[in-house]
């Protein structure tokens, strides 16, 4: 017996597959924007800071907008990406994760960020007398001592990218099937007669999805914290 | 083999410091807190820029505003034992003594992983992380990692601050056989005069951002003109000596120097071998004649070389016995009394000395200072 219905297997694993893809490419621009933010002051670092934080108190409605508007292929970039290389993000699951990518983003650098200012700045100090350059000590220093805070804030941005409903259904519509996450999913559920089981399965598969990330979350933090030495 | 000369603003003063250190041994910056000691070895590990000056160890440029010239701390090869240790919380003890080992080509490795910890008896320690580690087991840590990255260089600040009075005891061995065995020139940043007196070969006083004498530990401790900088409480003079002979019978030893015997609690060092006392200002008393009927046995004929204000009441009475200086600590009115001037012939009265722990030391209360000699 089938546990989950084909439907909402595709929903399912769509919504895995664009989150993960989402996390994936956002991760190291996180860290980067994180060890920027944690560890340098620059002119504009206020700006910066601020577009990096705009998804999480934009609307997810006009982030999504944003994205049409530019992403689409008669935006700018969307266009371009379109005529030269025959990438279309638009009405795609590649799209949604674009759109989750960017929602998920601050969460992701707030957590990366949080562990990197409390790393000490004289190990990076003592690293440098013992003869390791930036890349060096970022390698073998920082992004050890920041695991912790890196894969908890992977993991949290995980589970939000996979819940997003408001960028995604803008940017890329509802299409079952490919663009059609969980929470699609549900509210296309809620639109129809008689959908009130569908969506209530659904909801329980989202709900504990979520869950068991934020429990992977907190055990994995806990293990590499012990493996870094920090317990 | 180091010669510095630097000059760097630090908020209210100015830091303008010139010295230079020998091929071996280990320089001890010496001052109190906020003096700008640690802003000078800082400079030389690269860690800060001066505005402008020299930074040079043996034949390499390390700084030169002049010639525009500012070597990245990564590329100095200086090691560095900071006061908290450092260690990487992450790594293993063998990786933390590694990490700065791999970084330096095969062909350059004069100093190996081995030996270093032999000599620092980290064996033990290996594949512990720094969390479960003692203070003093840290800081002999990060004198491995440091030594294995073979520097040209060992920079030190208040190695032992940060630890109790009895790590400082354990770790003080370490940092002697460094000094001993290591082909490896220390400057060291202390304010504590104990590890000076016993450790360091040339010393350095630091004011207000400014050397305010350097030389030999005896010669700089000797001089009455620095009691201000180095605390008044410290004031006292160190003397070199060597054990002559022991007597068992009434437990004493006597330790001869220039000519002239001092007689101590027996110590555990055989005949001939060097020892350091530090003899403070407040253990010295001065006579105008040998005294009669008295129960201190050292009593050394001294010439007075100068007088220097002490405080609202005493003064300081600068002594040469042979070619070597003590400090007497009097009262002014007993300077007037005796008439004591510059040439005047006297006799020192030496009631207490203090070893440095490692001359084997025997009976001594806890600053090491042994009494009733």
């Amino acid at each position: 017996m089938e546990i989950l219905t084909p439907m909402e297997t595709t929903a399912l694993l769509l919504s895995l597959r664009v989150a993960g893809v989402a996390i994936a490419l956002g991760l190291p621009l996180a860290v980067l924007a994180a060890w920027v933010l944690g560890r340098y002051s620059f002119p504009g670092k206020t700006l910066f800071d601020g577009l990096v934080h705009l998804p999480l108190v934009l609307p997810p409605v006009v982030t999504g907008y944003i994205l049409l508007v530019t992403m689409g292929t008669k935006g700018v970039v969307g266009g371009w990406l379109y005529h030269t290389f025959g990438i279309k993000l638009i009405f795609t699951a590649e799209g949604a994760s674009l759109a989750v990518a960017v929602t998920s983003f601050p969460l992701m650098v707030r957590a990366i960020r949080l562990s990197v200012e409390a790393i000490d700045g004289g190990l990076e100090a003592a690293a440098r007398t013992l003869g390791a350059g930036p890349v060096d000590r970022f390698f073998t220093i920082l992004l050890p001592l920041m695991a912790p805070g890196l894969l908890s804030g992977a993991i949290v941005a995980f589970a939000a990218a996979m819940g997003e409903f408001g960028a995604v259904i803008t940017f890329v519509s509802n299409i079952p099937g490919k663009t059609q996450t969980l929470p699609l999913a549900i509210y296309a559920a809620t639109q129809e007669p008689g959908g009130d089981a569908v969506a209530a399965r659904l909801a329980a598969i989202s709900f504990t999805v979520a869950l068991l990330a934020l429990m992977l979350s907190e055990f994995l933090a806990n293990r590499v914290r012990r493996l870094i030495g920090q317990v | 083999m180091l010669d510095l000369q630097i000059r760097q603003r630090l908020g209210v003063f100015t830091l303008d410091v010139a010295f230079a250190a020998e091929e071996r041994g280990v320089t001890a910056l010496f001052g109190r807190s906020g003096s700008g000691k640690t802003s000078v070895i800082n400079a030389i590990a690269g860690l800060t820029r001066p505005d402008e000056g020299h930074i040079r160890v043996g034949d390499t440029v390390f700084f030169d505003s002049a010639r525009r010239i500012d070597v990245p701390v990564e590329k100095r090869r200086i090691g560095y034992v900071f006061q908290d240790s450092r260690l990487f919380p992450h790594m293993t003890v063998r990786s933390n003594l590694e990490y700065g080992l791999r970084r330096v080509p095969v062909a350059e490795r004069r100093i190996a992983f081995g030996p270093v910890v032999e000599l620092l008896g980290l064996g033990h320690l290996l594949d512990r992380r720094p969390r479960g580690l003692s203070g003093g087991e840290r800081q002999r840590v990060a004198f491995g990692r440091a030594l294995l990255a073979q520097p040209r260089l060992l920079l030190m600040d208040e190695p032992m601050a940060s630890l109790d009075a009895a790590r400082k005891a354990e770790i003080m061995p370490y940092i002697e056989r460094l000094r001993d065995e290591m082909n490896i020139p220390i400057v060291m940043v202390s304010h504590a005069l104990d590890e000076v007196v016993r450790l360091a070969t040339t010393m350095v006083l630091i004011g207000e951002g400014r050397v305010r004498a350097s030389g030999p530990v005896g010669t700089v401790m000797g001089r009455l003109d620095l009691s201000a900088v180095t605390g008044a409480q410290h004031a006292g003079a160190v003397l070199h000596l060597t054990v002559e002979a022991h007597v068992p019978e009434d437990g004493l030893s006597v330790l001869a120097f220039d000519g002239r015997r001092l007689t101590v609690p027996q110590i555990d060092r055989p005949p001939g071998s060097p020892v350091r006392l530090h003899i403070n200002a407040r253990d010295v008393i001065v006579a105008l004649q040998p005294l009669a009927g008295v129960s201190l046995r050292n009593a050394l004929a001294a010439t007075v070389i100068e007088l220097a204000e002490a405080g609202p009441s005493s003064a300081d009475v600068r002594l040469a016995v042979g070619g070597s200086f003590l400090i007497a600590r009097i009262t002014r009115a007993a300077v007037r009394e005796l008439g004591l001037m510059p040439g005047r012939e006297v006799v020192a009265l030496v009631k207490g000395v203090a070893f440095e722990p490692d001359s084997g030391g025997a009976v001594s209360d806890r600053q090491g200072r042994v009494v009733d000699v």
